[in-house]
């Protein structure tokens, strides 16, 4: 019987298994952040173990981060404290670091796959739930918790039992004007939020096929907010362009050799899924979300659904919706481009295209928040810097920003934001803050408008 | 880390599904270094309004209920992978979290630090949820060796699931570290027969 795209990833990477209990499975690459791995130091210290393979971790700072004067020391004491406890655990067991104002600094998430650290094939983990967004190389990838961050720094390895496996595909041609973030909104508003609990998820069609890498990463990204733990997608032409030149990513005879390997990962005909769920592309329009779970989302002309469940009633009445009402024309006064969903250069280049020669509305504050520092420079090299400038944006440095609110970049109490980051949850912009996810074409089109827009009818 | 055999307790009722890591514990009470204080800001935009005065109607806050097991909606623990989710839950002195259904990375996380999920039918916690709101002083029993939760005094029970290298772990209050490196000559020579 032929085997999946994880299988094949997975079974390369099993070093034993206990009978009748989890595998063994071996992590390639480790990736870290301030906010989940100061308690993992810890343990090991108080344990006295070392840590098994420091050069296969990468550090980064991002989660507590300002995004306006990283020149200066950080301000909030706790957060200071925070990224100095992250250096010095870094300096002391020799992991490479990019800490805050390094060339490389940024998102994890982002940083990693800039670099080609990223590659198909791989076990990547990290303390943080999109993780999953990696999985857009081919590569295992998923969010563990700060137990088993302290487990990977002891053995490079997680004692786990192999997920199921789950298919969604997605063929056709996507309207004008629906970006990858709709179609991960579509299919999570399908779906639910735990259908891929316990499975890992292929993504699989033409229109993924057709996707940037930049793309896939947005729809691997949020695969966690369908409950599956990793979302992958076939490593192909796409995918080795991107990878080749960069940094970190094999070169020469090396990257041959990897490559004619990455060629033979894609899932076999003959392979079967656990789950299967199939979906047209024509019927994908862009997506918001009213409610405040990433499942609660409708197209941008559509209405709020009736239901009656205590949870439904609880939050329309946080979001202040309605039943049956549409969100078209609702005022917004705050919008957030960033996250590790939607902060790379595509993202930039789609909301600087569609900003171009208009003026953000009066009522609305615009942070637009890149997601590393690499994409940072290269949003002024392209000119997009002027044109976000010009229309009234405001530009911030990199870092997770109002995707959490870790640091000061709240939404106040009470108000809207639409948002490209992947979380609608109670107060996850701030307390009280009302999240509406969406794609950056939409969330551009809200910061010029002042209100939400059916964006189709402003399109070229 | 401690070790569970079995508990008898008073629960709360928390009816709301899809409860997230975010709501468990907000992200700005996640800049603290070590593992402790997380289970004074468990549940905390609920437990207290926006200027900081108890909210009342939250049932953390209601005197009526207490005990070390939180009965909880569907999919319990979903969203961010925080372990200081579970730190605040087992600091409030939360041992039990009963669901009909549990996040993959919750899950895991609450039995890394011995805190046990234990995942029920539908109809059974709709059973558990009513019980408890109507007579607050009702006990749950809860077994992990004989894999079962029940009301005590009553003839409501049913079994839940465990992986069994992880209920061993619960009953001994091993981790998996212990374990991962007593087995380092086997991860080295796979190491060594890769790059081989």
């Amino acid at each position: 019987m032929g085997k999946t795209l994880f299988d094949k990833v997975w079974d390369a990477h099993v070093v034993d298994a206990i009978e009748n209990g989890p595998q063994i499975l071996y992590i390639d690459q480790h990736l870290i952040h301030e906010v989940t791995s100061p308690q993992a130091f810890n343990e090991l210290e108080e344990r006295d173990i070392p840590i098994f393979r420091p050069k296969q971790i990468v550090a980064t700072a991002d989660h507590n981060t300002p995004t306006v004067d990283q020149h200066l020391p950080v301000k909030d004491l706790l957060s200071r404290n925070q990224l100095k406890q992250l250096s010095k655990n870094c300096v002391k067991n020799n992991i490479t670091l990019y800490q805050l104002g390094h060339k490389y600094n940024g998102i994890v998430h982002v940083m990693a796959p800039e670099l080609g650290i990223t590659q198909p094939g791989m076990t990547i983990v990290c303390g943080d739930s999109h993780t999953s967004t990696h999985g857009a190389f081919g590569t295992i990838a998923f969010g563990i918790g700060t137990s088993q961050v302290a487990q990977v720094f002891a053995s490079q390895c997680l004692l786990l039992t192999k997920p199921k496996s789950l298919r969604v595909t997605v063929n056709g041609k996507l309207k004008n004007g629906v970006l990858p973030k709709d179609v991960i909104l579509y299919i999570i508003s399908k779906l639910g939020t735990n259908a891929g609990t316990g499975y890992f998820c292929e993504y699989a069609g033409d229109v993924f096929e057709n996707m940037s890498m930049e793309g896939r990463m947005t729809v691997c990204n949020m695969s966690i907010e369908m409950g599956a733990r990793g979302g992958m997608i076939a490593p192909d032409q796409t995918t080795f362009k991107y990878i080749e030149g960069r940094k970190f990513a094999p070169k020469g005879e090396n990257l041959k050799k990897k490559m004619a390997y990455w060629k033979t990962l894609p899932s076999d005909a003959d392979a079967t899924f656990d789950k299967e769920y199939f979906f047209d592309a024509s019927n994908i329009e862009p997506m918001v979300t009213y409610g405040t779970n990433p499942g609660m989302g409708i197209k941008v002309t559509g209405t709020i659904p009736e239901a009656s469940d205590a949870s439904f009633e609880k939050s329309l009445s946080y979001m202040n919706f309605k039943k049956g009402e549409s969100l078209i024309d609702k005022p917004i006064n705050f919008v957030f481009i960033g996250s590790c969903t939607n902060s790379r250069i595509e993202d930039f280049r789609i909301a600087a295209n569609y900003i171009k020669g208009k003026q953000k509305a009066d009522n609305v504050t615009a942070w637009l928040v890149p997601g590393s520092k690499q994409v940072e420079a290269q949003i002024v090299e392209e000119g997009l810097k002027d044109i976000f400038v010009k229309a009234g944006f405001e530009l911030r440095q990199p870092g997770c920003s109002a995707c959490l609110a870790m640091n000061d970049d709240k939404i106040p109490q009470g108000e809207y934001c639409v948002s490209t980051s992947n979380r609608n949850f109670e107060g996850r912009q701030g307390p009280g803050a009302r999240t509406i996810l969406a794609s950056p074409l939409m969330a551009a089109a809200t910061a010029v408008a002042g209100k939400i827009v059916d964006i189709t009818k402003h399109l070229n | 880390m401690e070790k569970f055999t079995t508990l008898t307790s008073t629960a709360v009722p928390l009816d709301i599904e899809n409860i997230d890591t975010d709501q468990i514990i907000p992200a700005r009470f996640l800049k603290a270094t070590d593992r402790k204080g997380f289970g004074d800001n468990v549940f905390r935009d609920w437990r207290f309004d926006k200027n900081g005065n108890v909210n009342a109607d939250f049932v953390l806050n209601d005197p009526k209920f207490s005990g070390s097991i939180l009965v909880a909606g569907n999919n319990f623990g979903c969203g961010s992978s925080r372990e200081h989710a579970a730190w605040a839950l087992a600091g409030y002195g939360f041992k039990v979290i009963v669901s009909s259904f549990f996040a993959d990375i919750f899950k895991g996380n609450a039995l890394n630090n011995g805190i046990l999920p234990v995942q029920v039918s539908d109809e059974f916690l709709n059973i558990l949820l009513k019980k408890i709101k109507n007579q607050p002083s009702t006990k749950l029993v809860v077994d992990l060796e004989k894999q079962t939760i029940a009301i005590q005094g009553t003839n409501y029970k049913e079994g839940f699931d465990i992986d069994p290298y992880k209920k061993t772990c619960m009953i001994n209050g091993y981790d998996d570290i212990d374990y991962l490196v007593s087995k380092k000559d086997k991860i080295e020579a796979f190491e060594k027969q890769r790059i081989d």
